[in-house]
């Protein structure tokens, strides 16, 4: 790879290594935002088939251009400022919604060796992208000068600060059994054990040992994106529809693809930190992206299937599940993972 | 000029640009928005240093934590610019005092024969497997174990204070029980009764 591309790098001489980089981030986004794209048309028509609906498809052969339909039509609607608006702040919200959702890419391996940024703290990184997140909401909220967004950045702010305590526990356990905050080593280190060498490599990823982590990582995982059923962020029957209602045109689609690029990111860390990213379940099938690819897309179905399924929680129980579930439970299991690991019952050396 | 220069002097003016925005900015909201910009740029310079799990954690805490809680209390106020300046000349003497005191120990520690730039060796680089993280945590659970145990209680301390100063029992409140709703059955709540039918 490095030897074919070599004329081209002495053509653009000492900048080759910033065109490089940048290649390869388009390699990553634009993948990544047509997945998004399509993960829109997947939710209404998982949910539309799960309520006996066909959901869209009209335009294109089974509505397959539906996405592409909204975004141009997103694109030519007009932006409005409210006059009561903080302008450069009113602006500058959308752009901190997708901004950390994007960043979060840089460090995620896709398969051994194919990562963009390759950093011994990889994991750290992503938790301090991943509360970054909340400034988008908050400033979309406070800049509108209006009511409904404001409640709805209020409860954003409490609410994903929450779900971080419990999210960040979970993580600790993985990198207590890893050994490492670098998302490859994490995934590496799963694919050796008892089990692996029987063949049985889905038994001795993370996700057993670890069995109330992983839960509640997948939970505050829904939590921490604003997903349904803790989307009283944007509840359109209490507060409309929270943060995005001044919002129009592109900006209010901008919100959108934070969104559903942060539900894939949060699928995809979980199919890497518990469920063995790109390894194979079985040991006669081989490694490989497709791997990663299929655990990412089940978690995503999990998401659009707990959206069909469960009924808003109430502000003030989704404040008790993360303050006095959650975090009692992680910080337990952060306790007896490091007994155990210390124990001569230790599984992992 | 080295890359790493620029990137030193770029992130620098950022910081003390939105430093100075901090103090000068007539909106409070805008303030703490232009801290969170100083912590940031901060961060880069920490990250140049290679002190990556400091720069880190300090996006988390600072910027992630403690700035949304912030902000979260200043947005809610009822700003009243006027009244917010009225006291200004009252307040001058103590602010320029603790300006100027800020100042001399800055110039003391900075420019003195203590800790000057020409006092300090400079640090021997380090190969690419060397990790901040793991060094910090070495030294943080062997040797300074017991101011780091000392740190961790002093904070629970001012945890359960907090906690106890704002708690309030309240006499003859009613509220939910989650787990007595979740375990209720039907025949907790429902009796069905057998009855002869009633003939004409």
């Amino acid at each position: 790879m490095e030897s074919m591309l070599q004329p081209v790098a002495e053509l653009f001489g000492p900048a080759w290594p910033v065109v490089w980089t940048l290649l390869k981030i388009v390699a990553i986004i634009a993948p990544l935002m047509l997945a998004v794209a399509y993960l829109t048309l997947a939710e209404r028509k998982v949910i539309g088939y799960m309520q006996v609906r066909i959901g869209p498809n009209r335009v294109g052969p089974a509505g397959l251009l539906q996405p592409i339909a909204d975004g141009l039509k997103l694109m030519f609607k007009e932006v409005i400022v409210p006059s009561g608006a903080s302008k450069g702040l009113y602006i500058l919200g959308p752009i901190l919604a997708l901004a950390p959702a994007l960043a979060a890419w840089a460090v995620i391996p896709f398969d051994d060796g194919f990562v963009l940024a390759n950093i011994n703290a990889g994991l750290l990184f992503l938790l301090a992208i991943m509360s970054v997140e909340v400034y988008g909401v908050l400033i979309a909220g406070w800049a509108s000068n209006s009511k409904y967004p404001f409640l709805g950045a209020m409860r954003a702010s409490a609410q994903m600060v929450s779900y971080e305590v419990s999210m960040g526990f979970a993580l600790i356990c993985v990198l207590l059994i890893a050994g490492s905050l670098n998302l490859t080593d994490i995934v590496n280190s799963q694919g050796s054990g008892r089990f692996a060498d029987m063949g049985l490599g889905f038994l001795s990823w993370n996700w057993l040992p670890l069995l109330p982590m992983f839960v509640v990582y997948v939970i505050s995982g829904i939590a921490e994106t604003n997903r349904a059923p803790f989307d009283v962020v944007e509840g359109e029957a209490e507060v409309v529809a929270g943060h995005m209602v001044e919002y129009s045109g592109m900006a209010f689609a901008l919100f959108f693809l934070g969104e559903y690029a942060n539900m894939i990111l949060v699928s995809m860390l979980t199919a890497l930190l518990f469920l063995g990213g790109w390894l194979s379940p079985v040991g006669f099938l081989p490694d490989g992206f497709h791997w990663l690819v299929l655990k990412t897309a089940f978690f995503l179905f999990l998401f659009l299937w707990a959206r069909a399924t469960f009924p808003r929680f109430r502000y003030d129980h989704i404040m008790r599940l993360g303050w006095k579930v959650f975090i009692p439970i992680t910080l337990t299991w952060v306790f007896v993972v490091a007994v155990w690991m210390m124990s001569p019952l230790s599984i992992w050396r | 000029m080295e890359f790493k220069t620029f990137v030193f002097y770029f992130l620098s003016a950022v910081m003390l640009l939105a430093a100075l925005r901090v103090i000068t900015v007539r909106n409070p909201v805008h303030a703490a928005l232009f801290l969170v910009l100083t912590f940031f740029s901060a961060g880069g310079i920490w990250l140049l240093l290679q002190a990556e799990f400091l720069a880190v954690v300090l996006v988390l805490v600072y910027v992630g934590a403690v700035m949304v809680l912030f902000l979260f209390v200043v947005m809610m106020l009822d700003i009243n610019l006027d009244r917010l300046r009225e006291r200004f000349w009252s307040y001058l003497p103590v602010g320029a005092l603790v300006g100027v005191l800020l100042l001399v120990e800055m110039v003391m520690v900075l420019g003195g024969s203590y800790f000057g730039l020409d006092e300090m060796p400079t640090p021997a680089p380090v190969d690419a497997s060397y990790s901040n993280t793991r060094e910090l945590g070495l030294v943080l659970y062997t040797d300074y174990v017991y101011a780091f145990e000392l740190a961790a209680l002093v904070l629970l301390v001012a945890m359960v204070a907090a906690v106890t100063l704002t708690l309030r029992k309240r006499k003859g409140v009613r509220y939910l029980d989650p787990a007595a709703q979740v375990s209720v059955r039907a025949k907790d709540r429902i009796e069905v009764l057998k009855m002869p039918a009633e003939k004409e």
